[in-house]
């Protein structure tokens, strides 16, 4: 097969063949980050950058070590410091960063659909590292990945994500991801939070945690986003823990060998015990790791497919 | 585009590619003075076959195991930006260090010289060989490099449009070595 998107916008619009060749692709990357030298001059001489409107640093450092990896160049910009403030709109950055003559542009932004409207307008690559509530590819990607690394394959696990579905870009992800892949997914969180229509995506819905685990080869514990609680109507911290919370007790009734994934940062007891973060089911810090290569082997093939473009726009 | 090829001139078969292997083997040893230090690097696809049967003739003939590893050079190919089908990446597979070994690099045909350039630069990132030499089962000729083969199978004078087309049982289903014309 060959990639021929010169963006990533979602998983949703992707093939289950795309999902493999991107996972496959991640495999020989991975590789290359155990070298001495943990770097190819693949992308040598293209430049990425990337914007930032939303607070985050594991994603943007994981986006910038792998663009170093693949020698391009990075520039990052934080729309704290942009001229978003003086009311630019994001189509005009776009354009103004393209006349910068970009190559990749790794966008995270709050608006849901904002990197898929970004792409429309620009010639460069756009990656989506994060668009409102809407999609987060490569955190759903190294999640598979990670998955996939440890049990072998996703074809009929049964994947269990519990906490903030409602809000969260990567539940929405990793349910289009793990449901073309052939997973059974099921949701699990206060009614609150689960959102309406889930079920249509693939995923079963449960408001009980003990039942989600015993079923489970793997469960993604989602960050509580408290700070999105504006109505102040999710439960409380500690109520939360108790009903929600990922603990060692819970896990010896869970699936045996069951493996603990979250994308991070961790709220320790909040949604997932202390000695359960760093238990052995865990797999929190490698998916940290995994996160380089997918996003590498992502650059990579956006930056082909668009060179392919431009070649075929020339021909 | 395999419509428009025409199979040219059988230049090996089977047991011609199977002695070529042997010679190749022999030269390698003669070169190097026996196994010590020594480690076969195939480029992939074909080339990492051959370094594998490579390694199997050499055992046969000196009793000691060779160290095989398997290179993938799509990242360091020089025309990543031209390439008009995206290549497809896949993995490196060297387990042994080379450092200060005398590694044979092996591929199937020998032709412009620049797969085998950006293999000395992959290598050169993962340690700093004592010696690198180049084995190839054919040398088609038209090189736009400095690069030579140490050890080759067989010389084949080529024009621009035909194409060597090495075939291995592991990859095609037979050995055999044909010239095709593009039409």
């Amino acid at each position: 097969m060959q990639w021929l998107r010169k963006d990533l916008l979602g998983l949703e619009e992707l093939s289950r063949e795309e999902i493999e060749f991107i996972l496959q692709t991640a495999e020989s990357f991975k590789e290359v980050t155990t070298r001495e030298i943990k770097k190819v001059p693949a992308l040598r001489g293209k430049t990425v950058v990337n914007l930032f409107y939303e607070p985050s640093t594991r994603t943007r450092v994981s986006f910038e070590i792998a663009a170093k990896r693949l020698s391009a160049d990075v520039i990052n910009i934080a729309a704290e410091s942009s001229s978003v403030r003086k009311g630019e709109t994001l189509i005009d950055t776009g354009r103004n960063i393209e006349a910068l003559k970009i190559d990749i542009i790794v966008m995270r932004n709050n608006y849901s659909g904002a990197a898929a409207m970004l792409a429309r307008h620009v010639k460069a690559s756009v990656v989506n590292a994060g668009d409102g509530w809407h999609e987060h590819p490569t955190q759903a990607l190294l999640d598979i990945f990670t998955l996939k690394e440890k049990l072998g394959g996703i074809e009929g696990l049964n994947v269990s994500i519990v906490g903030d579905i409602a809000h969260s870009r990567v539940a929405r992800s990793n349910i289009w991801g793990l449901v073309k892949l052939g997973a059974k997914v099921t949701v699990c969180a206060p009614k609150i939070l689960i959102p309406p229509a889930i079920e249509e995506m693939g995923a079963r819905v449960t408001h009980d945690i003990d039942e989600a685990l015993k079923k489970s080869d793997a469960v993604n514990v989602l960050r509580m986003q408290f700070e999105r609680d504006e109505q102040n109507a999710f439960p409380k911290q500690l109520e939360y823990f108790k009903t929600y919370g990922i603990t060692k007790e819970r896990l010896s009734k869970a699936k045996k060998g069951i493996i603990v994934m979250h994308p991070g940062p961790i709220n320790r007891g909040i949604e997932i015990a202390s000695d359960v973060a760093d238990g052995e089911n865990s797999v929190i810090l490698e998916q940290v790791t995994n996160g380089i290569a997918i996003r590498m082997a992502v650059l990579f093939l956006v930056s082909q497919a668009n060179e392919n473009i431009k070649h075929e726009d020339t021909d | 585009m395999c419509s428009l090829m025409k199979e040219k001139a059988k230049i090996l078969d089977k047991d011609a590619v199977t002695r070529t292997l042997m010679r190749i083997a022999h030269e390698i040893l003669e070169k190097n003075k026996g196994t010590e230090q020594l480690c076969l690097i195939g480029i992939r696809n074909r080339g990492a076959y051959l370094a594998k049967r490579l390694a199997q003739c050499i055992e046969k003939i000196e009793g000691e195991p060779v160290a095989v590893g398997i290179l993938d050079i799509t990242l360091y190919r020089d025309d990543l930006t031209l390439a008009s089908s995206s290549p497809v990446v896949h993995k490196t597979e060297i387990d042994f260090d080379i450092e200060d070994k005398n590694v044979v690099l092996v591929d199937d045909v020998l032709y412009t010289g620049r797969t085998v350039r950006s293999a000395m630069d992959a290598l050169m990132d993962l340690g700093r060989p004592k010696s690198i030499q180049l084995a190839v089962l054919v040398d088609r000729g038209h090189r736009e490099l400095p690069i030579r083969a140490d050890f080759a199978g067989k010389n084949i004078p080529t024009a621009q449009n035909e194409t060597v087309e090495v075939r291995l049982e592991e990859t095609d289903g037979k050995d055999e070595v044909v010239i095709v014309e593009k039409g």
